[in-house]
């Protein structure tokens, strides 16, 4: 499947995943995060359910602690 | 256009920001500057000596509650913007209702977990709302690191979006004012976009 990650393609072997399925494969470890699925918020609790499909466009935004 | 100009548009506006530390202080009182007509503000913390480098702040008000100084220090800077004060933690519930009344929402915590919880209360409350959050301003140098990026219509992240703040990383005024000005920037880009909107219209 091909999605469009934070502007960039992406290609991965998966018909399709889910959140936490892709952050394993990206080896994206860091905890706190938002992401979003052509447009809708996934909620932190939603993701291991929320499913990743082809043409998906998926954004996400790291949160770092400091103010 | 005029700055008087700009600062009567702005004025229209109610802005609420959800922190007063360093992000949330500094984004406070550039926006007051600007002619802002009203904000929102929360906290639950009290000033203390090790704020004082980088949160607008003054050495008489340590001990005292964060939003009470700040609305101080606004009033002494532009009594024009009126100030409201919430001194409470804020949570998934108590963000709705607090920050009801506002065009824009400032993320302006310390603490990433804070950070997603206000994210993702804000986002999924009201997913038409700007909100304009702070993430990765420890240290200093890199400069050049610090950056805004838009997701979607609305929200706006500003910072490095990497450095997270440790013993060996400190928060400092320079990386954190700058990236709290670049949030109360990212506010006035997106309220005087409806007064273009406004006068094509």
């Amino acid at each position: 499947m091909r999605i469009t990650l934070n502007n960039r393609p992406e290609e991965f072997s998966n018909d399709e995943m889910t959140v936490s399925e892709m952050l394993r494969i990206k080896k994206f470890t860091y905890k706190m995060r938002i992401v979003k699925i052509n447009g809708k918020l996934i909620k932190r609790d939603e993701y291991d359910n929320a499913i990743i499909r082809n043409g998906d466009d998926v954004q996400m935004l790291y949160l770092m602690s400091g103010g | 256009m005029k700055f008087s100009e700009i600062k009567r548009h702005l004025a229209g506006y109610t802005v609420g920001i959800a922190g007063a530390g360093g992000l949330g202080s500094n984004c406070a009182v550039a926006l007051a500057r600007s002619g802002i007509g009203h904000l929102v503000i929360a906290d639950h913390d009290i000033v203390d000596s090790s704020n004082l480098n980088r949160q607008y702040y003054f050495i008489d008000q340590v001990g005292m509650k964060k939003t009470e100084a700040l609305k101080e220090n606004i009033e002494r800077i532009n009594p024009e913007t009126k100030v409201d004060i919430h001194n409470t933690v804020l949570s998934t519930e108590n963000i709705p209702v607090i920050f009801r009344v506002c065009d824009v929402i400032v993320e302006a915590f310390d603490e990433s977990g804070m950070k997603q919880m206000l994210a993702e209360t804000v986002l999924s409350t009201w997913p038409e709302r700007p909100l304009i959050i702070g993430s990765g301003l420890a240290g200093y140098g890199m400069t050049n690191k610090l950056k805004e990026r838009i997701l979607g219509r609305t929200l706006v992240v500003c910072g490095d979006e990497e450095s997270e703040t440790s013993d060996e990383l400190p928060p400092m005024a320079p990386r954190v004012g700058i990236v709290a000005n670049m949030q109360a920037n990212a506010v006035i880009e997106i309220l005087m976009k409806r007064k273009e909107h406004e006068n094509n219209t």
